[in-house]
């Protein structure tokens, strides 16, 4: 080989490198170019996209649960309200092994296998990465301890809460009712009336009661903090804070002290009382015993309580004022009366032979008298005065069953009285119609008979009873009854009043209601059938006693209390109003198997009126509940 | 006086590489800084580790090329003596054997074959300069793929993946013909099956996540769906320097070592990349002047290796931030935290100045 053709050589070899040299480099610059393709696609065509995603990525709205609204009674005494407690709570979604950690956080914190076993049901109805109470109200010294040794438990945390309270527990258990843990069934409703994001911070949500109905007054409106966080989800810093909304405070026509006049007049006995202004409507007292703790409902009750709760003969749950039914008994003949004069099948004056029954005309069955021999003659004062039967078995005949209906249920019976709380029940006024709906029969000429004294198929629940009779003090004029008074905008502090609604109005003749009336007062006066519970008083009450049969007598079998089991007893119910000239409280009392009305229902009614008139307290001091809790607490 | 050594700490150093490596670095500094969440000592043991690179990158600059020949073998013997060192008595470290124990220092010898395999393929060319046949190839290939087939086993897919281009970068220059690339990549091709088969699962992971990353977004995909956002939210001109939400606030993994390039990105948007892409691009275009300038075989094959080698980190990792490629292990080079690849690197540039300046004084 020549050094020419080395030298030849080594260019062609220099120049097929640079060839390689060039195309690698190309295939480089190219690959660059496919770079700032992406580049210029995920940072120009896609950067709004990628910017919402870090906004998201970093800001987290955290939702500010407002304060609850207070429930307060006539006076300003708080009958539902709030306090901070802290808790500790979990977040089952951040903790693999959920029950080592509480077994780890028990040698901290105490935690009673019931706060387990509750922990497991609030678990099973919420979702997983929500932070829920395992203990609450923790103590000072708890704190402490737990912070020492966080550090251990991530996903637990110890958080400051608003708890709702109910200082006055059972007495207002069935007026203010209580809150629960909103649960999935909730979560659906809400989001089907779109109420969901208002409720995103919110742990609780109205059950019964007033904490019910008044739901979306009481809650607020919830607030919103734009948060920073880390990809920990630690928060770094707040961007801003939309504050919450405190819902509305409810004042209560309601007067606590009346209230518990009433419960303590009840002693032992079961049984309801509705106080009504019949001016108003506004309910003055509310009770139905027994009652019920409704804190223990608030963070969701253990089974053990629920149980006691649930399966007690004593039915501490329902409602009776509203949800139990009754026959009126006697209370209904005040009503019977005036359908009589009004309707013109009675005079004043007139007056029946009563021998101790009835009889439709031709038929031997005898209807009989509570009182065996009858009370002889009897006219329309005497007959609400000693309740003779007689007379409004043959009364009610002579209305027909259609006029009876068409009258009586302008004071409410057979119909709800649209009260501000939920769970009323109808009752029965019966009628043609109804009859033929209900047991597919035509009605017969002796249904109507016990119609007259109030048995048969009449069913009134005692807030029926006691609107009837506040509207028949007030001349006839229905008014809706009403637990709320007021409603107080928390933010404004604007007072807004729930006007008194009139319902109905019957126009009856003044006279005729005053024959009513005046056989009412005399119902309380020596000879009446309440003459015990009406003695002494200063200012005229007009009344009239019940009884309502629990369980049907045989033929000729004599009725003795003491021999009758004690929840085979008859009901006892009272209707009064007072002043009887100026009437400022209705009243309307049943007390379970209690008797006669008379000698149990009257007496409740009077130690009502005698506080709410004359503010006089009955004898024997009247414990508040409120003093026990504390006791307990 | 001066003049001589002023002289003596030049005369190898090409300029304009020194002047464009050093705004690069001085970038990656600043970008480090934030990265780091503000941490000055991490900051300056980076700067520590610069300086060292920049020693040995001196260093070599003033050793010529034909020294460097007879390192060659030697080197990548002694590599491939380690690495087999590794595979045996490996430190498992991260669910792979990377780390070997020497006396007090813990090395990585696949940094050292980096340098070693072109080292060694050019040497082999060098020799083999008058009639270069398919056998020679062969050969050259089978002293590739040896290292490659150790490091992939380890396993550091990154690494050995960016080993075997290295060294196919100088099969490459040196005149492979191109009906056997053609071939090999239709083999590459039949064998991908068998190559997934042989993958352990996390990095086949690693590829179906690079297809679809949202399928895995707290695991695998993480990396890459945070990377994409912290880039894309980035915008024009980016939410300045200290001011990357994703960078701050923990979003980004890995964001001071593999992951920089989203820091970059996320704080000084699509104008600082593409500033940063013409630092890299003005990088190899120099790399390649230098190599299509040189004088021997040897040293033209090694300057074309280092550079492309160089430009296909680079691009590797930004494909791989930016979500076109998968995540593998790879540095942004110049910039990422860490001391092993910046030496590694400057080395490979110290060769290139050292190419670039004994031409001259072998010419005069």
């Amino acid at each position: 080989m020549t050094r020419g053709t080395e030298l030849r050589n080594h260019q062609r070899d220099l120049y097929y490198f640079r060839v390689r040299l060039t195309v690698a480099g190309s295939v480089a610059l190219s690959l660059f170019l496919v770079l700032l393709a992406r580049f210029i696609y995920l940072q120009i065509i896609q950067h709004d996209h990628y910017q919402t995603l870090a906004e998201q990525n970093r800001i987290s709205i955290v939702p500010i649960a407002p304060n609850r609204g207070l429930i307060l009674d006539r006076n300003g005494v708080a009958l539902a309200h709030n306090f901070t407690a802290f808790t500790l709570e979990l977040t089952p979604s951040k903790l693999p092994h959920l029950e080592q950690t509480i077994d780890q956080l028990s040698t901290l914190i105490e935690i009673t296998p019931k706060d387990r076993k509750r922990f497991k049901k609030l678990m099973e109805e919420s979702h997983n990465f929500e932070s829920l109470p395992i203990r609450t109200r923790l103590n000072d010294v708890e704190i402490a301890r737990f912070a020492a040794n966080r550090y251990r438990f991530p996903g637990v945390e110890i958080k400051a809460r608003l708890f709702r309270h109910y200082p006055q527990g059972e007495i207002t258990s069935h007026v203010v009712g209580y809150i629960g843990r909103i649960n999935d069934a909730d979560l659906e409703r809400l989001d089907a009336s779109g109420d969901l994001a208002n409720y995103r911070g919110s742990d609780f949500i109205g059950r019964t009661g007033l904490e019910q109905s008044y739901e979306k007054a009481l809650h607020g409106t919830a607030g919103f903090e734009e948060v920073e966080t880390d990809a920990s989800g630690r928060a770094v810093r707040t961007l801003s804070r939309t504050p919450p909304v405190s819902g509305d405070n409810l004042t209560l026509h309601l007067d606590l002290k009346l209230q518990q006049v009433a419960e303590k007049a009840f002693g032992n006995f079961r049984g309801a009382l509705v106080a009504i202004d019949p001016k108003t409507g506004g309910v003055l007292a509310f009770v139905s015993k027994p009652g019920f703790d409704t804190n223990l409902f608030v963070d969701g009750i253990d089974s053990q309580n629920w149980d006691m709760l649930n399966n007690s003969p004593d039915k501490p749950l329902v409602n009776r004022a509203i949800h139990g039914q009754y026959p009126p008994g006697s209370t209904f003949k005040p009503f019977m009366a005036l359908a009589g004069l009004e309707l013109k099948k009675r005079a004043p004056d007139y007056a029946i032979y009563d021998p101790g029954y009835y009889s439709l005309p031709g038929s031997s069955h005898r209807y009989r008298d509570w009182k065996a021999g009858g009370h002889g003659y009897v006219d329309l004062h005497k007959s609400l005065v000693v309740s003779c039967d007689t007379y409004y078995y043959g009364l009610a005949v002579e209305l027909g069953i259609d006029n009876i209906f068409n009258f009586i249920s302008h004071f409410g019976f057979g119909k709800k009285t649209g009260i501000d709380i939920d769970g009323e029940s109808t009752g029965v006024l019966p009628s043609v119609e109804w009859k033929m709906k209900r047991f597919k029969q035509k009605w017969y000429t002796g249904d109507t008979v016990s119609v007259g004294i109030g048995q048969g198929y009449d069913l009134a629940t005692p807030l029926q009873l006691a609107v009837a009779t506040a509207t028949l003090a007030d001349n006839g004029t229905q008014m809706r009854p009403h637990l709320v008074g007021q409603i107080q905008d928390a933010k404004t502090g604007v007072i807004t009043p729930i006007p008194p609604e009139a319902v109905s109005t019957l126009p009856v003749k003044p006279e005729n209601l005053a024959m009513v009336r005046s056989a009412m007062i005399d119902v309380m006066r020596p000879g009446g059938t309440a003459a015990h519970a009406g003695m002494g008083a200063p200012y005229a009450i007009a009344g009239k006693t019940g009884t309502a049969q629990v369980v049907g007598m045989k033929r000729g079998e004599k009725y003795v209390a003491s021999q009758v089991e004690e929840r085979h007893r008859d009901h006892a119910l009272f209707i009064a109003y007072a002043p009887a000239d100026d009437p400022k409280i209705a009243v309307a009392v049943l007390v379970e198997n209690g008797g006669h009305g008379g000698s149990t229902a009257a007496p409740i009614a009077r130690a009502v009126f005698d506080y709410y008139l004359l503010g006089k307290l009955p004898a024997g001091p009247v414990t508040t509940p409120a003093a026990e809790a504390a006791e307990h607490d | 006086m001066i003049r001589r050594i002023v002289l003596f700490l030049t005369q190898h150093v090409d300029g304009f590489l020194l002047a464009v490596l050093s705004l690069t670095m001085l970038l990656g500094l600043v970008v480090l800084y934030s990265a780091t969440g503000e941490d000055m000592d991490r900051v300056l043991g980076q700067v520590v580790s610069i300086v060292v690179a920049l020693s040995i990158m001196w260093a070599v600059a003033n050793l010529p090329p034909q020294h460097m020949m007879r390192f060659a073998w030697p080197t990548y013997v002694l590599g491939l003596l380690l690495l087999v060192g590794v595979a045996l008595f490996g430190e498992v470290s991260h669910g792979a054997r990377r780390w070997l124990h020497i006396g007090v220092a813990r090395i990585q010898p696949s940094e050292l074959m980096k340098i070693a395999v072109p080292l060694m393929l050019a040497w082999y060319f060098e020799k083999r300069e008058r009639g270069m046949r398919l056998s020679d190839f062969a050969v050259a290939a089978v002293m590739l793929l040896v290292p490659v087939a150790l490091i992939a086993k380890q396993p550091d897919l990154g690494t050995a993946l960016l080993i075997a281009a290295s060294g196919f970068y100088v099969l490459f220059l040196a005149g492979i013909g191109w009906r056997v690339i053609l071939s090999l990549t239709v083999l590459a091709a039949a064998l991908a099956p068998v190559a997934w088969s042989l993958m352990h699962d996390y990095q086949q992971q690693r590829i179906l996540t690079l297809f679809d990353p949202t399928q895995d977004p707290l695991g695998s995909g993480y990396h890459t769906i945070q990377s994409t956002i912290a880039l894309g939210s980035g915008g024009l001109f980016g939410k300045g320097w200290l001011h990357g939400t994703q960078t701050h606030l923990d979003f980004l993994p890995e964001r001071h070592t593999d992951f920089i390039f989203a820091v970059f990105g996320e704080e000084f948007g699509l104008f600082g990349v593409l500033g940063l892409m013409l630092l890299y691009l003005l990088i190899v275009a120099r790399g390649l002047y230098i190599a299509a300038n040189a004088t021997t075989m040897f040293t033209r094959l090694l300057a074309g290796s280092i550079t492309l080698t160089f430009g296909t980190y680079a691009f590797v990792n930004m494909g791989m931030v930016s979500g076109i490629l998968p995540v593998v292990g790879v540095p942004l080079p110049l910039i990422s935290f860490g001391g092993t690849s910046m030496v590694t690197l400057l080395l490979g540039f110290g060769i290139l100045m050292s190419v670039a300046t004994h031409r001259r004084l072998v010419k005069s």
